[in-house]
């Protein structure tokens, strides 16, 4: 999180007694035996990865066909895991608009749900873009992740999917993710003058005062 | 499929060239005109450019962001219980449905689910919450065609459903009615009795809206055959909720993937045949006649029990991430929450109905009239507080 | 002078046909007063009876039961700064307003109120009429032409395509019914407004009713056509807020405005009247050649006091419901006031009644007479203004081709036929 913001965010009084909340903190993973077995994997699994840290679940690897047929088309480039009932794909950048386009013209994955991006300023590959992906006759959810470097292009899917075509303007607006054969890529909530990207974790609440506010509104400070 | 699809990503959804060259003084090239963002019919801060041939629309490109508060920032500075609230002012319309998503989301990551008791409550305020959304739908779509006097009707009775969320939570409009892991307020008493109350004086209300709109000869010239879009054009452009369904795809989160308590009710899902606006008037109408039916199964079978899940102080989901979403009145709502192991979301993505159904409105005015522009508007029933957020 | 003053009043003619141009100013004046005001009860009316329709309670608070509002409203737009866009054509954008109002209130001069209570009885009375009262479309053209702005061209651009289309099926409704006027011993007809109510009352019908169904066909397409050329629901086109904003006066506030809605509803009271002197027997009291004889005419010279004393009574009741709370006071006493000033005038109508009821030569029979002429017709145009309202509240907005084609394929093809047949049927009757 970026230094500017902390200061904002008022300190919650239960985060000042840290140690005694650790303990509520651990309740999913005892918890989840008594919740119906929604996801069947949770609380097996649960328990070896529990020693280092008192975590949740942990991402398990999923197979199915469709996994196994792109496996043994692309190899290493994809990766298949399985949370909470929620299955995703890594993949790698270079496979990308093949692997969504195949998703789409072999696996039916017709409806792109959405597509968005996470920052991880830490990362070398500093951004996981993401597209939620939804197939109507296998109803069924799916999605693909791949990480990017800052500054680096990525395909766009307007072509796959028509719907992506905000979306992608969204997530340039807001992470600074260029995508490559996009028909219109411009800023589309932000006014067109705006200086950053918002949603980078470096992008500080107390930045925008800085550069928006006290620029073109002429006051003081927004908060 | 691939058709209309090409013709669609080429570009073609909302985006205009609109640097024309220097004119003439008189001269016969289109009109350019700008509608809103200050304009009776663009339900809020939408500001739509378009090009005209006399009345005929050659294209629009609809600029968004009037509104735009950033909610999905705030959501990383906030911790997740604190952040609640704020979805409410997404889609304000529909605030209970807003709440649901999120905190099912949160308990998707937490890995608990909330008791019984309080999912059939949650079901019940959700569907109130569908009809009152609809009811404002109803009442705006008329307004724009020009018929000024449902809007009053429809008010008058969304007051009704506004009521019992005050009963129940304090606030009618964004009302943060639910928690993460369940309910915080227990039923008030005679909450069941409101609900029922309700469902006997609501019915005869449809009938008065239908009567004034469905056969009217005005309204079926202004409503069939415009904005017409195939089903098949709707999944291309994500196109979720009643216009889907309007569109011939019996397609409903609350029956293909049910959350909450869906799963218990027994209820249909309406379709429509040909994609226009007249069909997504009626599946809407419809709609509301089966939120009915849901409420009356969920309020008669409201189980006793806790309203609240075995749910930490301190909102702390493990490392992951989760993808939720709802069938919320405009369409599939769905959130993308991303957990570091703190208290405070990651990253939390909404995935809004109105913003991806707003792309469609190109497609479907192209060719049609200034008149059907408003129409369509109106049919989408997009809310800009969640086109923006 | 004073004999100059009095000598009219034993005529039995207009004062425009008995050449006194006194008499004729007065008349004019009387006519611009009262249309203005009627304009302003409509105003009032129209938004009381809208909010009813839609569960609402309309304008409450300035007066008793809103009764002020429309002046104060005209207060406020009169003081409201006069706004001329920078990119405007001036002189027109000033012109334009003026135009309507003028061509709005100009038709006012041949509109017969009674056999002699008209400016004057001009022989080509509907046709000046018709000529006059399509003028009012080059005022919203010019309107929306000199804002130099976008909706209120595309506004005057539909409103001149509209009131174009509509006047053609317009005209020949009105056709036909002129048609019907030739049926008498000498086969000649007339366009004299006055003409046409007298030969409503010689071949004892009203031309609603001739040839049934063809005068109601003829008079329901002149019903239709006449809102669509005065712009109101559902033909609001030039106007349509949810589409042009405001339409052809978007640019316009203030007192201008002010103008474009005082043309607008004395534009909707002249067609009326149109409507009324042509097929609804004008001035004529129901039944005249069924319920006759002195005995009737008492009866019914008795309904303007009547009326009067029924308003009266409703503001009486309303006065007795007021909450009897000290913040209620002003408004009672306001409210009773009013109520008693239409008592008055039930008082005077009815007691003008009842003296004139024996000697029409008198002055107070002229005026009995005059009374019930205006009585009858102002009755029968309030049913069309409340009808504009009711019309209004009820439906939705027809799209611009859908009115063109109601208008040119619809409308055009049945006042034809409607003609046709008239003169056929008329032909073989005589």
């Amino acid at each position: 999180m970026a230094e500017e913001s902390k200061p904002l965010v008022p300190p919650t009084p239960e985060g000042e007694k840290k140690p005694a909340a650790e303990k509520p903190a651990a309740a999913p993973a005892t918890a989840s035996p008594a919740a119906p077995a929604k996801p069947p994997a949770p609380p097996a699994t649960a328990k070896p990865a529990a020693p280092a840290k008192p975590t949740g679940p942990v991402p398990l690897p999923w197979t199915s066909p469709l996994v196994e047929k792109y496996r043994r088309q692309y190899g290493s480039g994809i990766d298949a895991l399985t949370y909470l009932g929620q299955n995703y794909l890594n993949v790698d950048r270079s496979l990308i608009p093949d692997i969504l386009r195949l998703l789409r013209d072999e696996e039916q994955f017709d409806y792109c749900v959405d597509i968005t991006a996470v920052h991880y300023p830490k990362r070398e590959r500093q951004f996981d873009v993401v597209w939620i992906l939804y197939s109507f006759p296998r109803n069924e959810r799916l999605r693909v992740k791949t990480q990017i470097a800052d500054g680096a292009s990525i395909p766009s899917v307007v072509s796959i999917w028509p719907t992506a075509n905000w979306l992608e303007r969204e997530v340039y607006d807001m992470f600074g993710i260029q995508f490559d054969g996009h028909p219109d890529l411009k800023r589309i909530l932000l006014p067109d003058g705006w200086k950053g990207h918002p949603l980078r974790k470096d992008y500080g609440i107390l930045q925008q005062d800085k550069e928006w506010v006290q620029v073109n509104l002429g006051i003081e400070s927004g908060q | 499929m691939k058709d209309s699809m090409d013709e669609l990503s080429n570009g073609a959804v909302s985006h205009l060239d609109l640097e024309t060259p220097e004119k003439p003084y008189l001269d016969a090239n289109e009109l350019i005109i700008n509608m809103g963002p200050q304009h009776p019919a663009t339900h809020g801060v939408l500001r739509v450019i378009l090009k005209l041939d006399g009345e005929k629309v050659l294209g629009t490109e609809c600029v968004i962001g009037y509104l735009h508060r950033g909610v999905e920032k705030i959501a990383e500075n906030r911790t997740y219980t604190m952040f609640n609230p704020y979805v409410d002012r997404m889609d304000y319309v529909a605030a209970v449905s807003n709440g649901l998503g999120y905190c099912e989301a949160v308990e998707k990551l937490l890995n608990v689910e909330a008791p019984p008791r309080a999912q059939y409550i949650r079901v019940v305020l959700t569907e109130l919450n569908r009809i009152a959304s609809h009811q404002l739908w109803l009442g705006t779509h008329a307004l724009d065609i020009g018929a000024m006097t449902p809007l009053f009707y429809t008010f008058r009775d969304r007051e009704e459903i506004l009521k019992i969320f005050e009963r129940y939570c304090g606030a009618r409009l964004t009302t943060h009615a639910f928690r993460i892991g369940g309910c915080q307020y227990e039923t008030y008493a005679g909450f069941e009795k409101d609900v029922k109350n309700f469902l006997a004086f609501f019915p005869p209300k449809i009938d008065e809206y239908e009567a004034l709109l469905t056969s009217n000869r005005i309204w079926l010239e202004r409503t069939k055959n415009v904005g017409v879009i195939s089903g098949k054009d709707c999944i291309a452009l994500g196109v979720t909720g009643p216009v889907l369904r309007a569109s011939g795809v019996k397609w409903d989160l609350r029956k293909a993937q049910p959350y909450a308590a869906y799963s218990k009710f027994d209820f249909e899902i309406p379709v429509g045949e040909n994609g226009d606006t007249y069909d997504r008037y009626m599946v809407r109408m419809i709609e509301m006649r089966q939120s009915l039916r849901i409420i009356e199964q969920a309020v008669n079978g409201i189980p006793e029990g806790p309203i609240m899940g075995k749910v930490p102080k301190v909102i702390k989901p493990p490392v992951g991430e989760i993808y939720h979403s709802i069938e919320a009145p405009k369409g599939e709502l769905g959130y993308f929450i991303v957990s570091d192991g703190s208290t405070q979301p990651y990253r939390v993505r909404v995935r809004p109905p109105s913003f991806v159904n707003l792309q469609a409105l190109d497609i479907m005015v192209r060719g049609m009239l200034v008149a059907d522009v408003v129409a369509v508007i109106g049919t989408l029933d997009i809310v800009l507080g969640e086109v923006d957020r | 002078m004073l004999n100059a003053f009095m000598s009219y009043l034993g005529s039995t003619v207009p004062p425009g046909n008995a050449d006194n141009q006194l008499w004729a100013l007065i008349y004019v004046l009387i006519i611009f007063a009262g249309v203005s005001l009627a304009v302003v009860a409509m105003n009032w009316i129209e938004r009381k009876a809208l909010a009813h329709f839609q569960i609402r309670l309309g304008p409450m608070r300035v007066g008793p039961h809103g009764l002020l509002q429309p002046i104060a409203d005209a207060l406020k737009l009169m003081l409201k700064e006069d706004i001329i866009p920078a990119q405007a054509d001036a002189v027109v954008f000033w012109v334009a307003p003026l135009i309507g109002l003028l061509a709005a209130f100009t038709v006012y001069t041949v509109i017969p109120f009674g056999p002699s209570q008209a400016v004057s009885d001009m022989n080509i009375g509907i046709l000046f009429m018709l000529g006059v009262s399509s003028l009012g479309v080059l005022g919203i053209i010019t309107a929306g032409w000199a804002s130099n702005s976008h909706y209120p061209l595309i506004g005057a651009l539909r409103s001149s395509a509209q009131m174009v289309s509509y006047e053609v099926a317009m005209g020949l409704a009105i056709v036909s019914a002129l048609l019907m006027t030739s049926l008498n011993r000498t086969g000649t007809g007339t366009l004299s407004m006055i003409g046409i109510v007298e030969a409503q009352q010689q071949q004892g019908v009203w031309f609603i009713f001739k040839f049934f169904p063809l005068g109601l066909i003829a008079f329901v397409i002149f019903a239709i056509a006449m809102i669509a050329e005065t712009n109101r629901a559902p033909f609001d086109l030039p106007e349509a807020e949810s589409e042009l904003t405001a339409g052809f006066h978007t640019e316009y506030s203030g007192l201008r405005w002010s103008l474009f809605m005082l043309g607008e509803y004395a534009a909707m009271i002249a067609v009326s009247s149109i409507a009324v002197t042509l097929w609804l027997g004008g001035w004529m009291r129901p039944f005249p050649n069924l319920l006759t004889g002195s005995a009737w005419d008492f009866i019914f010279s008795l309904f303007p006091g009547l009326t009067f004393a029924g308003l009266a009574a409703i503001a009486f009741i309303g006065t007795a419901r007021m909450p009897a709370q000290a913040y209620f006071r002003i408004q009672r006493i306001g409210l009773a006031v009013f109520a008693a000033l239409l008592g008055l005038i039930a008082l005077l109508l009815l007691a003008i009644a009842v003296a004139g009821r024996t000697n029409d030569a008198s002055i107070a029979g002229r005026f009995r007479e005059g009374i019930d002429y205006v009585y009858w017709f102002v009755l029968k145009v309030a049913v069309f203004m409340y009808l504009f309202i009711w019309y209004r509240a009820t439906w939705p907005r027809y799209r611009f081709d859908q009115l063109m084609r109601v208008g040119w394929k619809v409308m055009l093809p049945i006042s034809l036929g409607v003609l046709i047949l008239t003169a056929i049927v008329g032909v073989l009757i005589s």
